[in-house]
């Protein structure tokens, strides 16, 4: 294993952090809330224009064709800001599900999307419980060459501005089963597709999205039609990996907002960062973002390993742990703030926001702690106790 | 970065799988994996088993008599016998003073003190800890004053010591005493927190760590008294030691005088580094599960064990971090040693409470350490299980208590 940075990474990461530190102060995040989308077109547009969109798509089709790990760089280092762009589902999704889709497919996607020019939103229609992408809740079936889908989900995040949706749809079967699903690439504003879009807490955009027989050719579909699950599967993994990377990079700040605050807070006479109470606070929290940083790394890791129930286990393990620091250390940063913290112009407050609603993305701590508790873990047992 | 599997970790995992189960005695690892304090035979009959194979310090330096490993090395390693039930070896000897001395010795000291080391001939205590100098070390009381007769130039040493781990072991005692003939200079508060952070402390002249040597005292010298400490588990590995003039000869005082304290940090940053216990954790952890699957198969205890697998996941991703970053400087960017102690002792306390929970009321007999485990009433896996979760207490205390720990963390951050 090796932990240190390339040459090619650290010149990565650090374009990364020089368009954040650049392109993404507080005040300008809270700009690029207020535009119509709820994110900044022209951040998007430098985005592609560093290569950040393709960074997972193959190279001959104009991304950079980099691996899990590069990814986890990028996303850490995003994390800092709390982008309000889709990152997530079109550099990142998007790049897994359409390695399934066939040259005619790729060519006609992906430059486009590499270019900034379209924006993916991510539907599977998971559950209850959420988390569950087996049990979509959307219903494709066959219309001579080309399919019909029918269904709903709500709070799909970015689907108000998504030129296209990427969704799992049931073919056969029910509920729960593995086989019968199929993933198909959705252009948006196609007739049947209804879009009611929200603002989240976070200062996204979410949409209730609705599908009514809507028409699709044949070549909407992704890879094989009843075997989609290896596919969503591995979007689903690769998007828990990206988020507790991005999860580290909002720890991040949490922790730095939080330990500026202490120096610069004086109460009694003295930093607050003298009072040793306040100091196991932030230790718990510096602790809390390691682990999370460990995970992250992780993830990346076990993205690669071919076994899907080892990676599935292991990639549950991540959300549960990464998951509840978010928790920790987004809650107790803004407890160190003090009253400033519950206040909208005080930017702890938006980490917060941020960590409280990533740790629901992808089904939360509680439901993957089941995972990996039905799973059997990692640790055999003892043979002999 | 990279993460691609590495093939010769691999083939060093399965050669020291291998030496293990050719080698370690069967009713050595039962009676290590119920979790009782490891026997003074075993100690030694192992230390010789891995003396033999050139393994019983995967610590020291080639030039030394170690194996050269890296450090990952050393974690699969160390991984690969907790699993299996090795007992440990001379914890002291090996980890704490062995270093000191070829670090900080003469040639006469490595070449008097390493190669019985090395070989299971000789076992060492701590003396650092005193009654009134836990976590704050350096107000130690314990005095050596210089003398002279006809058997040369040598130091008497009074006072007394105490929680030296398997003192009634060892042959040797290296100990941290005063040699500038005053009282621990008192100093102005807040308290430099010495035991956990020696180099850190205030630099003011009544520094009270200057005036401290390093001493290796032979445990039989007249004048020394040995107590058992029984602890809370009701077993006796600790123990104080009382000095009433005893005579140490100069040669065997480790570094100049009034320096030791450069080898007590010295060795406390190697006993705080890198000490997860990630091994002991998942030799814990398997034989709660193990247990909870016969005994209390439910699943809330099932999520509970679930954490502990998530938590050590990221433990032992961790620890591999930090030996992959510490390189040969010893030093990451993020203090981590204070946070792997701090996480990997509190695991264990957390496994080991859950261990207890899975055994309910059939834990309660205090179980005779030395009955064969037929003899026994309630299940073969009940012994050692409630004893060693209230020994297991003490992980978050010594070293430095986790307390001093975090203060060590948030100074990294805050700086105060």
């Amino acid at each position: 294993m090796d932990f240190s940075l390339d040459d090619d990474q650290r010149m990565l990461q650090d374009a990364v952090l020089r368009l954040v530190e650049r392109d993404y102060r507080f005040e300008q995040r809270r700009g690029y809330a207020s535009e119509p989308e709820g994110f900044s077109r022209a951040l998007w547009a430098k985005a592609a224009e560093i290569g950040l969109l393709g960074l997972a798509y193959p190279e001959a089709e104009g991304g950079l064709g980099r691996g899990a790990v590069d990814v986890m760089l990028v996303m850490q280092a995003l994390g800092r800001a709390m982008p309000l762009e889709p990152f997530l589902p079109t550099m990142v999704l998007g790049a897994v599900v359409l390695r399934a889709a066939n040259p005619a497919q790729q060519a006609c996607w992906v430059p486009a999307i590499v270019a900034g020019d379209r924006v993916l939103a991510w539907m599977d229609a998971e559950g209850p419980p959420p988390g569950r992408w087996s049990d979509a809740a959307c219903r494709a079936r066959r219309d001579g060459d080309g399919w019909v889908l029918d269904g709903a989900q709500p709070a799909v995040l970015h689907g108000d501005s998504a030129d296209a949706l990427l969704v799992t749809a049931r073919i056969e079967g029910v509920a729960g089963d593995a086989g019968g699903l199929a993933l198909f690439y959705v252009d948006a504003r196609r007739a049947g597709v209804t879009r009611a879009g929200w603002r989240t807490h976070d200062g996204r955009h979410a949409a209730d999205i609705r599908l009514q027989a809507v028409r699709l050719g044949a070549d909407a579909l992704i890879g094989v039609a009843g075997h989609a699950a290896p596919l969503i599967a591995a979007a689903v993994h690769a998007g828990i990996a990206a988020l507790a990377a991005e999860a580290v990079g909002a720890m991040e700040r949490a922790l730095e907002l939080s330990v500026q605050h202490l120096k610069d807070r004086v109460q009694f006479g003295v930093p607050l960062a003298r009072q040793q109470a306040l100091q196991h606070r932030a230790a718990e929290m510096l602790m809390a973002l390691e682990q999370s940083r460990s995970m992250a790394m992780y993830a990346a890791l076990m993205l690669d390993e071919p076994d899907a129930a080892e990676r599935a286990k292991a990639l549950s393990a991540v959300k549960v742990q990464v998951g509840r620091a978010a928790r920790f250390v987004g809650q107790q940063a803004v407890q160190l703030h003090g009253g400033i913290g519950v206040t909208e112009e005080c930017a702890v407050g938006h980490v917060l926001k941020r960590l409280t609603l990533l740790e629901t993305e992808f089904g939360c701590s509680e439901h993957h702690l089941a995972v990996v508790a039905r799973a059997g873990g990692f640790v055999p047992a003892a043979v002999a106790a | 970065m990279n993460f691609a599997p590495d093939s010769q970790a691999q083939a060093f995992r399965a050669e020291v799988r291998n030496f293990l189960r050719d080698h370690l005695p069967a009713g050595m690892a039962a009676r290590t994996l119920r979790g009782y304090h490891a026997r003074k035979d075993d100690m030694v009959a192992w230390t010789r088993i891995l003396h033999a194979r050139g393994w019983s310090a995967p610590h020291w330096p080639r030039e030394h008599g170690g194996p050269g490993w890296t450090p990952l090395q050393r974690h699969l390693f160390e991984e690969e016998c907790a699993v299996a039930g090795a007992p440990p070896t001379c914890t002291s000897a090996f980890m704490l003073v062995a270093p000191v001395i070829y670090h900080f010795g003469t040639p006469e000291q490595i070449k008097r003190h390493l190669p019985p080391i090395l070989r299971g001939e000789t076992f060492w205590g701590q003396g650092f800890s005193e009654p009134n100098a836990g976590s704050d070390l350096a107000s130690l009381k314990t005095r050596a004053v210089r003398g002279h007769d006809s058997e040369g130039d040598h130091y008497i040493v009074n006072g007394q010591k105490t929680w030296t781990t398997e003192g009634h072991y060892a042959d040797w005692l290296f100990c941290l005493v005063r040699t500038d003939g005053h009282e621990a200079p008192r100093r102005s508060a807040p308290a430099p927190e010495g035991r956990a952070d020696p180099g850190s402390a205030q630099q003011s002249a009544a520094k009270p760590q200057r005036g401290i040597s390093f001493l290796l005292i032979d445990a039989r010298s007249p004048g020394i008294t040995m107590r058992p400490i029984v602890s809370i588990d009701g077993a006796h590995s600790l123990n104080e030691v009382f000095f009433d003039d005893v005579r140490v000869p100069l040669d065997q005082r480790v570094g100049d005088e009034g320096q030791g304290w450069s080898c007590a940090k010295f060795l406390l940053d190697n006993e705080r580094a890198f000490s997860a216990e990630v091994p002991r954790n998942k030799r814990m952890l398997a034989r709660l599960k193990a247990l909870a699957t016969r005994l209390a198969p439910d699943p809330t205890l099932a999520r509970r064990v679930a954490e502990v697998e998530a938590e050590l996941a990221a433990l032992e991703m961790l620890t591999l971090r930090a030996l992959a970053e510490q390189g040969s400087e010893r030093t990451t960017a993020w203090p981590a040693g204070s946070i792997l102690h701090v996480l990997g002792s509190e695991l264990q306390q957390k496994t080991g409470a859950l261990l207890v929970q899975a055994l309910a009321e059939r834990g309660v007999i205090d179980y005779p350490e030395a009955a064969e485990p037929g003899a026994l009433p309630g299940p073969a896996a009940a012994p050692g299980i409630t004893a060693d979760f209230l020994y297991r207490r003490a992980v978050t205390i010594y070293g430095g208590s986790n307390e001093i720990q975090r203060n060590l963390i948030a100074r990294h951050w805050l700086g105060a």
